[in-house]
């Protein structure tokens, strides 16, 4: 927690890949140990927004023994407010071509996709392009990996990683059961490691320049960079390379203004913090979530004083009551009732009183839902209604 | 050696074999964790939340039937956090159910109704969400019904069609808000390649999938007094009734079954088992004849091996995805059938009733029946030759409105013409019974002699392995049959449908080499129907299977030819097995069906 | 236009036959017929010797494989918060004008079908919408008339890009 972290941008993403061929190299040269060890002492986590230490997640595999591995690129970016992962991979594709290519190596996989949402279709054809060009470059050194890309069909919950898998195996993208995982029982039930992009692009940075460059960055528990998505009401809405551990206020000075009201940290399933909160609050990853300090995707949408709290919450369950899977009962009657639940209340056909019971039914489906949609859902759900109750009401 | 782990379960240690689940290992220890998705029969799916519970160190609570134990886990399954929020996942789906359980066909035996009770939801703080839904009742089929309003989205219907029977008639479909379980291209039952086998039915936690039922047609023909309304019991009755009447499973309630049928007013009681021996004149002669043709005339057009078709849900299933083995199929009806064409025609001769007034109705432990009944070629005796099919739960419920105190019941007879039976007969309820009567009836006509098994208890067919395999080698044949000397007879038992399949694809490859093939839709045989008492599971099964061959051996006489109804009915009426009059009455066809 | 049956021989001699060629056949049917119907659906299933049940259920769970027939151009308009704050109505008010149809809708001759979507991973550009494939940003009813309008005159198959994709 820090009130005088200032805002500090990097350049380590967007910097242009033209020098993938070297970095793979050397990369290739490398033992699987060293380069897992780099992630770790990296201290670098997961960027889509769960947060797991990514080191861990590569020799968690790589330690399994199995004839048929996979590396996964989760391209399925669908969070509201994030689109951070598009420009990453029309700018710098490379760097993700290059890093998932680095993973094979690591954990022994042969094969590596890209799970690209629908939506992205555009970005198909610069992609088959440049993934061409890579296979036949792995090709010449003699290294035996090919990516494929896999186009999603419109399902936000494609993106969980489980939900996923199913989807590539030709199945409704209905989340499993964990454990098993995915490092152990992913795609085709075979040990799978399966990164946001952002996430690998933070790799290629971390095995180009080596760990400490990336570790120096950031604060502690929130080691590195990340890219923020930014929009709403902001004259600066765009994508941002920041390092992490920065106060909400600090970033609401540069990218927001007098009349900002709330920013929403981390999309529909993450929280929105009220102006009152901004100082106190800090963008990173704190072992558990306190309230505090909030891991996020990256997406920061602001909103200023003219914006209504109500239609921004009902925004999200109209989204979360649709994009759920569906197998669920806490995720599936739930959204339903916390949606149809807020607008009886501002209609008047229930009382204030009905919002706790609301509460509390979230709280539920925290501790209640199968993936991390129907778990996060009380995310926004608390966090505005708590900080915004009158908007609910009148 | 299995590695064996200790976790404590409320502060009870218990030991379990690693990678049990939370959900058998708390069994074990003596605690009853609720479920609803969960079912013996069927792969865990963890949908439906109500069995979470709460593990040490870990904030979110996980479900007890998806999580396996660890060495050392603490598991709290009482604790206020969890009872809370047990309470609100049983309270969300009752809010998107249609909670009208007075007027429900699965009132007093439903799992939600009963969850409901024992967590005393007494208010619902929710709100209603029915009136946003677009909820439908498909009731098309003449053997289920489904209710979508009453669903709960446990998808455990369509792990059973799938898993259970590879028919695959049901799929989740849709996501959000807006997922539901439907068809294809949510098409009435009737319209698609489900094979009404009522598993669905069976293993289905509320009224969502229910059998279409008979009962006020039945009360209806039963007081009218013009009319002669004769009623057939399937083996699989006897042993499945009682559990919906104060028994345990596997109980046999004969005498008391037949005692209720007269008191509930039906004017002749007589038994399936009469025309299951029937059959087995029918279908071992047919069976002897495909095997001359084959193997004395070398005719290309017969085939073999031969299946049996008394299981319409595994008729229809041949019909939908194996339309090119039709030819496979014993051409003889089902007892059922048999019986029915029989009652409107030998019978009311016999007795000198008007046969249309005669009202058949049969208690079959099925729900695909119905659908046999209303097949538009079985009307051979001029007349619909079933007019109504009751499942064993519909002929509780009648019992029950009756008033008739079941267990205070006498033993009674069947009624004569058509209601002697054999072992034989009686062990069609279970797998592996048809195959079993068969050989023992065969066999004698062959060489003369019993089947070389003790007590004529053929037990490679028995049990509930999913496809079992029987050879019997033929010596020393009569003289008729001297071209089967040597010849070793190989026989298959599959039931369930995923077990059929299993053999269908066999055949299609060509790897196939039986003479013989049973075939029965449901697990366990007629005992595990689709029409039989909820809930279902493999210990249920296998005592009513017990109890279906502790019928057999405790019969005087076990062998279908040795029924003196049976020589009777060929001596006045039929002439001889596949005669004239038995084509015309106890024989069927086959269509072709679509293969969604 | 391939008829359907050799369109999907075609997709699985490409894709493969197991379960995990399903989504891309799916989609390649999609892309030509605009939709998933009954026929299709079936072929599909007896090409993948799939249960056509299944087939079902996997498709309707994904918003972009319609089984119900679509018009010619598929407009798909981000209704998430910040294309909403940014002017989402308007636009669809406009489209609604022009084209006569509301949500959901498919215009007479068949060209236009209207729907909403989630999340177009372009909200510091909002409103996005998305016309088949091609992705349309910083909208404004007057660009939309513009865009519509182009795809209108150029009837035959018109893949106008009025300022398009990537920042």
């Amino acid at each position: 927690m820090s009130t005088t972290h200032l805002l500090k941008r990097a350049d380590f993403i967007f910097k242009s890949d033209n020098d993938w061929k070297d970095v793979l190299k050397k990369s290739l040269s490398r033992k699987a140990n060293e380069l897992i060890n780099e992630l770790i002492s990296s201290e670098l986590k997961g960027r889509g927004g769960a947060g797991f230490p990514t080191g861990l997640k590569w020799k968690i595999t790589s330690e399994i023994d199995s004839d048929e591995k996979y590396v996964i690129c989760n391209a399925d970016e669908g969070e509201p407010g994030t689109f951070k992962d598009r420009e990453i991979l029309s700018r710098v594709p490379f760097k993700v071509l290059t890093a998932i290519a680095v993973c094979g190596h690591v954990t022994k996989a042969k094969k590596g996709f890209i799970y690209l949402r629908g939506e992205y279709f555009f970005l198909k054809e610069g992609l088959e392009k440049a993934i061409l060009e890579f296979e036949t470059f792995c090709k010449t050194i003699g290294f035996d990996f090919s990516i494929s890309i896999f186009m999603g069909s419109g399902a936000y919950i494609c993106g969980e990683e489980t939900a996923l898998f199913e989807s590539m195996e030709g199945k409704r993208g209905e989340p499993r059961n964990k454990p098993p995982f995915p490092s152990s029982c992913g795609y085709l039930n075979k040990p799978t490691v399966i990164n946001n992009v952002e996430t690998l692009a933070h790799t290629y940075t971390i095995f180009k320049y080596g760990a400490k460059r990336f570790y120096d960055l950031g604060v502690q528990f929130s080691r590195g960079t990340k890219l923020f998505s930014v929009s709403g009401d902001t004259p600066k809405p765009g994508i941002y390379e920041l390092e992490l551990g920065m106060s909400l206020a600090d970033f609401v000075e540069e990218f927001g203004d007098d009349d900002t009201k709330a920013v929403q940290v981390g999309g529909a399933s993450g929280f929105l913090v009220p102006r009152k909160r901004f100082a106190e609050t800090t963008i990173g990853f704190q072992g558990r979530l306190v309230g505090i300090s909030l891991p996020t995707g990256g997406s920061m949408m602001l909103f200023n004083s003219s914006r209504s709290m109500f239609n921004v919450l009902d925004n999200y369950l109209n989204f979360f009551a649709e994009e759920s899977c569906g197998q669920c009962t806490p995720c599936r009657v739930g959204c339903q009732q916390l949606l149809r639940g807020i607008k009886a209340v501002k209609r008047g056909e229930k009382n204030a009183g009905y919002l706790d019971k609301l509460l509390k039914l979230a709280e539920t489906m925290t501790y209640t839902a199968k993936c991390g949609l129907g778990q996060s859902v009380a995310n926004s759900f608390s966090s505005i209604v708590e900080n915004f109750r009158e908007e609910m009401i009148y | 050696m299995e590695k064996r782990i200790k976790i404590t379960i409320n502060g009870d240690t218990t030991e379990v074999p690693q990678g049990t689940s939370i959900l058998d290992a708390a069994r074990q220890s003596g605690v009853i964790i609720p479920t609803l998705c969960y079912h013996k029969d069927l792969c865990v799916a963890g949908n439906c939340r109500v069995c979470v519970i709460e593990i040490a160190g870990q904030k979110r609570l996980a479900a007890a039937c998806a999580t396996p134990c660890e060495d050392g886990m603490e598991v709290l399954t009482n604790t206020l956090k969890v009872r809370n929020a047990r309470k609100h996942i049983i309270e969300l789906l009752l809010s998107e159910h249609n909670a009208e359980c007075t007027s429900c066909y699965r009132n007093g035996n439903c799992e939600l109704q009963k969850l409901a009770s024992d967590y005393k939801i007494m208010t619902q703080d929710f709100l209603d969400l029915i009136p946003f839904k677009n909820y439908t009742i498909d009731n098309f089929s003449p053997s289920i019904i489904k209710d979508d309003s009453k669903c709960i989205r446990c998808q455990r219907c369509v792990r059973t069609c799938a898993e259970l029977q590879s028919v695959n008639a049901l799929t989740m479909s849709y996501k959000g808000e807006h997922a539901r379980i439907t068809t294809f291209f949510e098409k009435s039952m009737n319209e698609v390649v489900c094979t009404n086998c009522g598993q669905c039915v069976n293993h289905c936690p509320t009224g969502a999938l229910t059998e279409r039922n008979y009962i006020e047609e039945v009360w209806s023909a039963l007081s009218d007094k013009t009319k002669f309304v004769i009623v057939q019991t399937a083996p699989a009755v006897r042993v499945g009734l009682g559990e919906e009447l104060g028994f345990d499973p596997g109980e046999r309630v004969t005498g008391k079954m037949v005692a209720a049928l007269k008191r509930l007013g039906f004017y002749a009681v007589m038994d399936t088992d009469f025309t299951a021996d029937l059959t087995i004149m029918e279908e071992g002669t047919e069976l002897l004849s495909r095997l001359k043709g084959v193997l004395v005339d070398k005719r290309q057009d017969i085939k073999l091996p031969m299946a049996t078709s008394c299981s319409p849900g595994w008729i229809k299933f041949i019909e939908h995805l194996y339309p090119n083995f039709l030819g496979h199929l014993s051409s003889c009806k089902s007892p059922q059938q048999m019986f029915g064409a029989l009652v409107k025609t030998y019978y009311a001769k016999s007795k000198k009733i008007d046969p249309s007034k005669i009202v058949s109705v049969s208690i079959m432990p099925c729900t695909a029946k119905k659908f046999e009944a209303a097949r538009p070629e079985m009307n051979d005796s001029g007349y619909r030759d079933v007019d109504y099919v009751l499942t064993t739960r519909e002929l509780a419920i009648m019992i029950k409105q009756a008033g008739i105190d079941f267990l205070k019941l006498p033993d009674m007879h069947f009624d004569r013409l058509m209601g002697e039976s054999t072992g034989a007969g009686v062990i069609f309820g279970a797998t592996g019974g048809v195959m079993e009567a068969a050989l023992r009836t065969a066999y004698e006509l062959v060489t003369g002699r019993d089947v070389p098994f003790e007590n004529l208890n053929i037990t490679p067919v028995r049990g509930m392995e999913g496809v079992k395999e029987a050879s019997i080698t033929i010596e020393n044949p009569l003289k008729d049959w001297a071209f089967l000397d040597g010849v070793q007879l190989k026989c298959a038992v599959a039931h369930g449908l995923t077990n059929a399949k299993f053999i269908m694809d066999a055949l299609k490859e060509g790897k196939a080499d039986y003479h013989f093939v049973e075939f029965m839709a449901c697990p366990g045989g007629c005992l595990g129907g689709g029409g039989q008492p909820i809930p279902t599971n493999p210990e249920i099964r296998k005592k009513r299977a017990l109890a279906i061959y502790a019928e057999d051996s405790g019969m005087p006489l076990r062998k279908s030819h040795q029924n003196p109804e049976i020589v009777k009915i060929y001596k006045d009426f039929l002439g001889k097995p596949l005669g004239e009059k038995s084509h015309k009455l106890l024989h069927t066809t086959y269509i072709k069906r679509t293969n969604f | 236009m391939e008829p359907i049956k050799d369109l999907i021989k075609r997709l699985a001699d490409r894709y493969g036959r197991e379960r995990s060629s399903l989504l891309p056949i799916l989609q390649g049917v999609v892309e030509q017929e605009k939709y998933l119907s009954e026929y299709s659906m079936t072929e599909i299933a007896r090409e993948l010797n799939l249960p056509a049940a299944d087939v079902f259920g996997t498709a309707t769970f994904y918003s972009f494989l319609e089984n119900e027939k679509m018009g010619r151009y598929i407009i798909r308009l981000c209704k998430t918060i910040t294309c909403s704050m940014k002017g989402e109505n308007q636009i669809l008010l406009t489209i609604q004008d022009l084209l006569k149809i509301k949500v959901g809708e498919t215009t007479p001759d068949g060209n236009f079908s209207l729907l909403q979507t989630n999340c177009l991973g372009f909200c510091h550009k909002a409103p996005a919408m998305l016309i088949n494939k091609e992705v349309y940003n910083e909208l404004t009813p007057e660009k939309v008339r513009e865009i519509l309008t182009s795809y209108i005159n150029s009837n035959g198959g018109g893949k106008e890009n009025v300022n398009n994709t990537s920042s």
